[in-house]
C-alpha cells in the first residue's frame, strides 16, 4: 500500500550522468561494488604471489622479474618486495574491499529502498564520496609504480619505519607517502559516506518504518556508519601527523637517537606508541565496520530462508549497538606487546571479553532462528550459514588473543594471521557473497545460476578452512609472521609441509573464484528472468520491480505496517507478510 | 568543505510562503521520514550535527596527541601566541554575531537587513582567515616553523586544520549569499541559512576551545 502524494525524480538520460557521475544511490552502490570486486582480485593476486614465494623461495620466476626488475632480480623475490606485497594486500583488502563493499556497496543500494526512501539524503555528497574513494584507490595503486615501489610497513604503517622516509628501505620514500595520502583521501570519502548513511536512516524513513521495524541490515549499516564517522576522523588526524613527520620535519611519532642504514635520523622526542593508540582507536572499530554489515545480511537471510522470524529481534538490535559501543574501548588489546601497564592490559582484556557477550547473543539468536525452521538451502543461505560458521571459528581464537599472557606469545605468529583472516577477512567476504546471491535478482533483474553458486560455495568454504585453520597450528608452534620465507630456520622445516598445503589450498580457492565471476557475468546477460520477489522475502525492496525503477517506489511513499521478519505467522494466508501489506 | 556545501544546498524543502518571493526550486522529496514533508530539512540538520561529531573527533584526537606528546618528552618549548590571534578571535566572534543577527532578521521577514548582516558576517569571517595568515607570518618572522619544536608543530596543525574547516564555511556562506541575491531564500526557506550559520557558530566555539588549549597547554 502506498500514499499517493509525491512526485518522482527525473531520471538522467546521458551516459555520463546516468552511469559515471550518477546521483542515483543504486548506480553508486554498484560502482562501489565493482570497485571492491576489482580490489579483491588485486588483493588476492598479491596474496598468491606472497604464498608462492614463501614456500618456493628459490624458484626463479621470470614473470616476477618482469613485474619488479629491482624487487625480483633473477626472478627471485627479495624480502623487501614480499613485505611490500604484504602491505598492499592488507591495505587494499581492509580499506577497498572490507570497508567498501558491505557498507558502501550494498548499503548504498539497499538502505534507501529498505527504509522506503527515493534516494540517500545527500545525493551529490554520495557521488563525491564514491569518486573520492576511487581517487584514493588510484593513489594507492600508484605506489607500485613510483621509485622504490610500494611501501613495506604493513597495513598499520607503524612509525618509525613508516615515518623516516626512503632511508628505511625501498618503498618507504614516495611509495609510503602515497600510501598515507591515499588513506587520508579514503578517510574523507568514508566520512562523507557516514554522514549520508546516518542522516538517511534517521530522517528519510517511510511512514510506519519505526526504528524497531528496520531490517537488521539497516541497523548494521547505521551502526557501521557511526563507527566509521568516529573512527576515520581519528585515523585522518593520525595520517596528517604521520605525513608531516615524513615531509615537514616534525617529530610527532619519531623518537630521538634513531639510526637507519647507518644514518642518524634528525628527529627527537616523538612517540611511536602515540601513533599506535590513534591507529588502533580507529583500527578496532574497523574490524566491526567490516563484519557488522555481514551480520546484518546473515540475519536477514537466515530468517528469510528458515521461513521464521529472526529470533530475538530486539536483542539483536541491542547487540549490534553494544558491539558498536564496546568496539571503541578495546583498542588496547592490539597493543599488549607495547609494554603497557599490566593494569591497563587487564582492563582492555576484561573489556575484550565483554564484547563476546553481544557477539554470543547474535550467534545464539542465529541458531535459534534456524531451529525448527523450514530451511531452504539456496546458495545465498549457504553463504549466510558459512558466515556464521566462520564468525564463530574466527571469534573463538579472538578470546585467546584477548588474554595478555597468551597474546605475548601468539602476537607475532601465524595464529593472529589465521584469526583475523577467518573473522575479518573471509567471514566478511562470505557476507558479501551471501548479499550478492540474495540481492542479485533485485539489482539486475535476473537470477544467478544456483548450480554454479553451490559449487562455488562448497569449494570456497572448504578452501578457506584449509588455508586458515593450519595457520593456527603453525602459529601455536611458533611460526613468526611477516617473514618472507623460512629457509634459514631449522625449527620451521617441519612446518613447511603445512605451508605448502595452505598455498595449494589458496591456489585452489582462488581458482574457484573464477566460477563466481563466470556466474556473475553469465547471469547478468543470460540468467533466468527474476520475479519481483523470488525469495518470498518481506522487506520493502521486494515490493518493487526487479530491477527497481529510478525513483524506487514510482513516486509514491510506501506505508509500512509490519515488522521486517514476519514469516510463518499463524493464521496468515501465506507464510510471510510483506512490510507493506495491510495491517 | 564539500560536505557543508552539500548540507546547505539540500535543505530547501520548506514551501515558500513569503509574499513577493518566487517559489523555491522544485526539490525531490526523498522520503516521508515517518510522515510529514520536512524530511529534507531534517536530514540537513541531522547531517550537520553528524558532521559536528566527526569534526569533534578529529580535533579530540589531535588534542589527545598534543597532551600525550607534551607529557612524554623534555623537548617541548611553549610557543608564544602571536598577538594578532586575539584580534582575530574578536573578528570571528563578531562574524558569528552578525550571521546570527542576519538569521533572526530573515526569520522576522526583513530580507534587506538579512542581506546586510549576512554580507558583513561573511566579510568578517574572511578577515579572520586573513588574520590567521598574519599570525602564521608573524611566527615565521620569529623563526618559529612547523618543525621548530612540538609545540609549534601542534600550533600550525591545529590552526591550519581549523582554517581549512573555515574555508568550507566561507563557501557555504557565499552559497547562501548568492542564493539570497537570487531571491531563493526567504523566511520560510531558510534551511541553508541555518545550516551555514550553525556550522559557523560551531567553528567559533571550536576556535575558542583551540585558543584555550594553545594558551594553557601550547
Amino acid at each position: 500500500m502506498s500514499s499517493p502524494s509525491v512526485h518522482a525524480h527525473q531520471a538522467p538520460t546521458g551516459f555520463i550522468r546516468k552511469y559515471i557521475f550518477s546521483l542515483d544511490h543504486k548506480v553508486i552502490g554498484l560502482q562501489y561494488y565493482f570497485l571492491a570486486l576489482f580490489s579483491v582480485f588485486l588483493g588476492m593476486a598479491l596474496s598468491l604471489l606472497m604464498r608462492w614465494h614463501m614456500v618456493f623461495p628459490d624458484m626463479k620466476i621470470a614473470f616476477f622479474e618482469k613485474l619488479w626488475p629491482a624487487g625480483a632480480p633473477g626472478g627471485v623475490m627479495t624480502p623487501e618486495l614480499y613485505l611490500s606485497l604484504m602491505t598492499m594486500h592488507g591495505t587494499i583488502m581492509v580499506f577497498f574491499v572490507l570497508t567498501t563493499a558491505p557498507q558502501s556497496g550494498f548499503g548504498n543500494y539497499f538502505l534507501p529502498i529498505q527504509i522506503g526512501a527515493e534516494d540517500m539524503a545527500f545525493p551529490v555528497l554520495n557521488m563525491l564520496s564514491f569518486w573520492t574513494t576511487f581517487l584514493a584507490l588510484v593513489v594507492m595503486v600508484m605506489a607500485f609504480f613510483v621509485e622504490g615501489g610500494a611501501p613495506l610497513g604493513g597495513w598499520t604503517a607503524y612509525p618509525p619505519l613508516s615515518a623516516v622516509g626512503a632511508v628505511a628501505g625501498p618503498g618507504q620514500g614516495a611509495g609510503q607517502t602515497l600510501w598515507v595520502v591515499s588513506i587520508a583521501i579514503f578517510c574523507g570519502a568514508s566520512l562523507m559516506g557516514a554522514i549520508n548513511f546516518i542522516a538517511t536512516t534517521i530522517d528519510l524513513r517511510a511512514p510506519g518504518m519505526s526504528l524497531m521495524r528496520l531490517p537488521l541490515t539497516c541497523w548494521t549499516w547505521l551502526i557501521t556508519a557511526i563507527l566509521g564517522l568516529l573512527g576515520f576522523a581519528v585515523l585522518l588526524s593520525a595520517g596528517i601527523l604521520l605525513l608531516l613527520d615524513r615531509t615537514a620535519g616534525t617529530s610527532f611519532f619519531i623518537p630521538g637517537g634513531l639510526v637507519f642504514s647507518d644514518q642518524i635520523i634528525n628527529h627527537k622526542g616523538g612517540s611511536p606508541l602515540l601513533y599506535q593508540h590513534l591507529f588502533w582507536f580507529f583500527g578496532h572499530p574497523e574490524v566491526y565496520i567490516a563484519i557488522l554489515p555481514g551480520m546484518g545480511v546473515a540475519s536477514q537471510l537466515l530468517s528469510t530462508f528458515s521461513r521464521k522470524p529472526i529470533f530475538g529481534y530486539r536483542a539483536m538490535v541491542y547487540a549490534i549497538i553494544g558491539i558498536g559501543l564496546m568496539g571503541f574501548v578495546v583498542w588496547g588489546h592490539h597493543m599488549f606487546m607495547s609494554g603497557m601497564s599490566p593494569y591497563s592490559a587487564m582492563a582492555f582484556s576484561v573489556l575484550t571479553m565483554c564484547i563476546g557477550v553481544p557477539s554470543a547473543i547474535k550467534t545464539f539468536n542465529w541458531i535459534g532462528t534456524l531451529w525448527g525452521g523450514k530451511i531452504r538451502f539456496t546458495t545465498a543461505m549457504l553463504f549466510a550459514l558459512g558466515f556464521v560458521s566462520l564468525f564463530v571459528s574466527g571469534g573463538i581464537s579472538g578470546i585467546f588473543l584477548g588474554q595478555p599472557a597468551l597474546d605475548l606469545y601468539f602476537h607475532d605468529t601465524y595464529f593472529v594471521v589465521g584469526h583475523f583472516h577467518m573473522i575479518m577477512g573471509v567471514a566478511a567476504i562470505f557476507g558479501m557473497f551471501a548479499g550478492t546471491f540474495y540481492w542479485f535478482p533485485k539489482m539486475f533483474g535476473r537470477m544467478m545460476h544456483e548450480g554454479m553458486g553451490k559449487l562455488h560455495f562448497y569449494l570456497t568454504f572448504i578452501g578457506v578452512y584449509c588455508i586458515f585453520t593450519p595457520m593456527h597450528f603453525v602459529g601455536v608452534a611458533g611460526n613468526p609472521r611477516r617473514y618472507a620465507d623460512f629457509k634459514e630456520f631449522e625449527f620451521m622445516q617441519n612446518l613447511m609441509p603445512l605451508h605448502v598445503f595452505m598455498t595449494w589450498a589458496a591456489v585452489a580457492t582462488a581458482v574457484a573464484q573464477i566460477i563466481f565471476v563466470i556466474n556473475l557475468v553469465w547471469s547478468m546477460k543470460s540468467g533466468a528472468k527474476a520475479p519481483d520477489n523470488p525469495w518470498e522475502s518481506t522487506t520493502l525492496e521486494w515490493s518493487i520491480p526487479s530491477p527497481p525503477p529510478f525513483d524506487n517506489f514510482g513516486g509514491k511513499h510506501p506505508i509500512v505496517n509490519h515488522g521486517p521478519y514476519e514469516y510463518g505467522v499463524p493464521g496468515a494466508p501465506k507464510d510471510h507478510i510483506m512490510q507493506t501489506d495491510p495491517a | 568543505m564539500s560536505a557543508i556545501a552539500e548540507l546547505s544546498k539540500s535543505g530547501t524543502g520548506l514551501p515558500a510562503c513569503h509574499s513577493g518571493s518566487p517559489p523555491p526550486p522544485k526539490t525531490v522529496d526523498r522520503g516521508g521520514g515517518g510522515g510529514g514533508g520536512r524530511a529534507s530539512r531534517r536530514a540537513s540538520i541531522t547531517g550537520l550535527f553528524v558532521l559536528f561529531a566527526a569534526v569533534t573527533m578529529f580535533f579530540a584526537a589531535l588534542t589527545s596527541a598534543m597532551v600525550v606528546r607534551r607529557g612524554l618528552s623534555d623537548d617541548w618549548v611553549s610557543t608564544a601566541l602571536p598577538g594578532v590571534l586575539w584580534f582575530n578571535t574578536a573578528l570571528l566572534l563578531a562574524s558569528s554575531a552578525a550571521l546570527e543577527a542576519g538569521h533572526r532578521k530573515l526569520k522576522s521577514g526583513d530580507r534587506s537587513r538579512f542581506n546586510l548582516y549576512w554580507t558583513a558576517g561573511s566579510i568578517l569571517g574572511a578577515c579572520f582567515l586573513g588574520g590567521q595568515y598574519f599570525a602564521w607570518s608573524e611566527l615565521n618572522a620569529r623563526g618559529v616553523y612547523v618543525f621548530t619544536n612540538p609545540s609549534s608543530s601542534f600550533f600550525y596543525v591545529l590552526t591550519i586544520a581549523h582554517a581549512v574547516h573555515l574555508v568550507g564555511g566561507i563557501l557555504a556562506l557565499l552559497y547562501v549569499g548568492v542564493q539570497a541575491l537570487r531571491l531563493r531564500i526567504g523566511p520560510a526557506v531558510r534551511t541553508p541559512v541555518e545550516v551555514a550559520s550553525y556550522y559557523w557558530h560551531f567553528m567559533d566555539g571550536l576556535w575558542i576551545y583551540l585558543m584555550l588549549l594553545l594558551f594553557v597547554w601550547g
